[in-house]
């Protein structure tokens, strides 16, 4: 039996393939939990007794929420991978994941106005959470703004790790900073943290829904660094036979 | 040459250097005096309202400023080759940088504290909270500067490096602006800035032991 290489998929040729074997999967994944998710979520779950329908959105919005901090912690670490041992698919990997950490902290932005104009009567609140998510969010398009402006693709993916694990550094910082400043400045008028006694259906809903995001995330960001591979290797031999077999889609 | 020694030599140079270009140390302080003058005009003169948002827009212009000068902070080296004589030198690099923010901040950086009570003056903030203020901006600009210079060494010779420096920079500025602004807010209000000031004063402390070592890696990154 030969040894198993846990570096075998390492290298962007072999990655390929696997990315491109794997992205089906993950993508059926996903669209089979949001339909059951949405199931739970539309018709399952009961109205709830204060907010009436509105609170549904949170089925898209905390999922959305978790993701966008959730998926910066990832890219910093595919970064730093790509910092200290230099391996270029690590660098691609936080490349890709970018714009949908982007999308998904934009996502929870808009739905969280969405949510706060029929609950708290107002599209935005200067809320220490809310105000963390817009600074993650102007982290996340520092980053794809630094990797876009540096055309070496190597010196984008070394500045870019530098500014990641920056700001992985500092999202604590500011996460306590902007809560801190938040209540030793004016009372909480609004507290966003929901009563603990949740129904059970509603929390079975929302942990699907989170499950149908992570699947998606994972599908598009292997269909991106799919793209981001063949973009970079374009010159590399195993490419040019793909090209030639015709198996590049 | 010994590490401190070079320090030394290199604040001198870099402050000698902006002796000579006089002009380009008073851009950054007219600027931030024109930015705070602004607001009145835009708010509206009522004592009331501009002793309310005095701390904040001070900051806000002291924060703008810093960003504004660290175009200056290595571009004069990296375009006449010193930066990589830097890179090449013995002493570690991390010192180095240290000793360029360190002139940068006293030319960039100091003048903001000492005009700062004039323009607090103008908002009408009272007697202690000019003090704070003060206080607040000198634990807090070097903060600025620290963390500008990991921003100046990445975006280092990149086409649109000015517009992109702030777009990397000013989010992770929000801290410091929290706690200067809420520093002078607090004295105003009779609470105490104490506790704002320790906290600029940590951030301080550890964007001094991190930021030199990742402006470093910045600069070696972009020089390579």
């Amino acid at each position: 039996m030969p040894k198993l290489n846990w570096f075998y998929f390492a290298a962007p040729n072999t990655f390929y393939p696997l990315a491109g074997k794997m992205v089906p999967w993950f993508a059926v994944a996903a669209a089979v939990f949001a339909a059951i998710g949405l199931y739970i979520g539309f018709f399952v779950a009961p109205t709830d007794f204060q907010q009436g329908e509105g609170y549904r959105i949170i089925f898209v919005h905390v999922p959305a929420a978790w993701m966008s901090m959730f998926l910066y912690v990832v890219m910093a670490f595919w970064a730093a991978v790509g910092l200290a041992f230099n391996t270029r698919l690590s660098s691609m990997m936080a490349q890709a994941i970018a714009p949908t950490g982007a999308l998904m902290t934009f996502l929870a932005l808009w739905t969280g106005s969405l949510w706060g104009k029929p609950m708290w009567g107002t599209w935005w609140v200067w809320d220490a959470r809310l105000t963390s998510e817009l600074i993650l969010l102007f982290l996340y398009i520092g980053f794809m703004a630094l990797q876009a402006s540096i055309d070496d693709p190597r010196r984008a993916d070394r500045a870019g790790a530098v500014l990641a694990i920056v700001g992985v550094i500092n999202v604590p910082i500011i996460y306590f900073s902007v809560q801190w400043w938040n209540t030793l400045h004016q009372g909480a008028s609004v507290s966003l943290t929901r009563s603990p006694s949740m129904a059970t259906t509603m929390l079975w809903g929302m942990l699907v829904m989170a499950l149908a995001a992570w699947m998606y995330s994972i599908a598009v960001v292997l269909v991106r660094v799919r793209a981001i591979i063949l973009e970079r290797e374009r010159n590399a031999d195993w490419v040019r036979d793909l090209k030639a077999k015709g198996a590049t889609k | 040459m010994g590490s401190l020694d070079a320090f030394r030599a290199l604040v001198r140079r870099d402050l000698l250097l902006a002796l000579r270009r006089r002009a380009d140390v008073l851009t950054t302080l007219v600027f931030f005096v024109i930015v705070v003058s602004l607001f009145p005009l835009g708010v509206g003169p009522e004592m009331e309202t501009l002793r309310q948002i005095a701390p904040g827009v001070v900051w806000v212009a002291a924060l703008l400023a810093s960003m504004l000068a660290l175009g200056r902070l290595f571009s004069a080296d990296y375009a006449d080759g010193t930066l990589e004589q830097m890179l090449l030198a013995p002493q570690p690099l991390g010192l180095l940088v240290a000793a360029k923010v360190a002139a940068h901040w006293l030319v960039s950086g100091l003048p903001l504290v000492f005009i700062a009570p004039v323009l607090g003056l103008q908002y009408d903030l009272p007697w202690d909270a000019l003090g704070v203020l003060m206080a607040s901006l000198l634990v807090g600009t070097p903060v600025l500067g620290l963390i500008g210079a990991v921003g100046a060494a990445l975006t280092l010779g990149l086409r649109g490096g000015g517009v992109l420096v702030s777009l990397l920079v000013l989010p992770l500025y929000i801290p410091v602006l929290i706690f200067g602004a809420g520093a002078v807010d607090a004295a105003a209000a009779g609470t105490g800035a104490a506790a704002h000031l320790s906290l600029l004063g940590a951030f301080l402390v550890v964007s001094l032991f991190f930021a030199p070592w990742a402006a470093a890696l910045g600069l070696r990154i972009s020089l390579e």
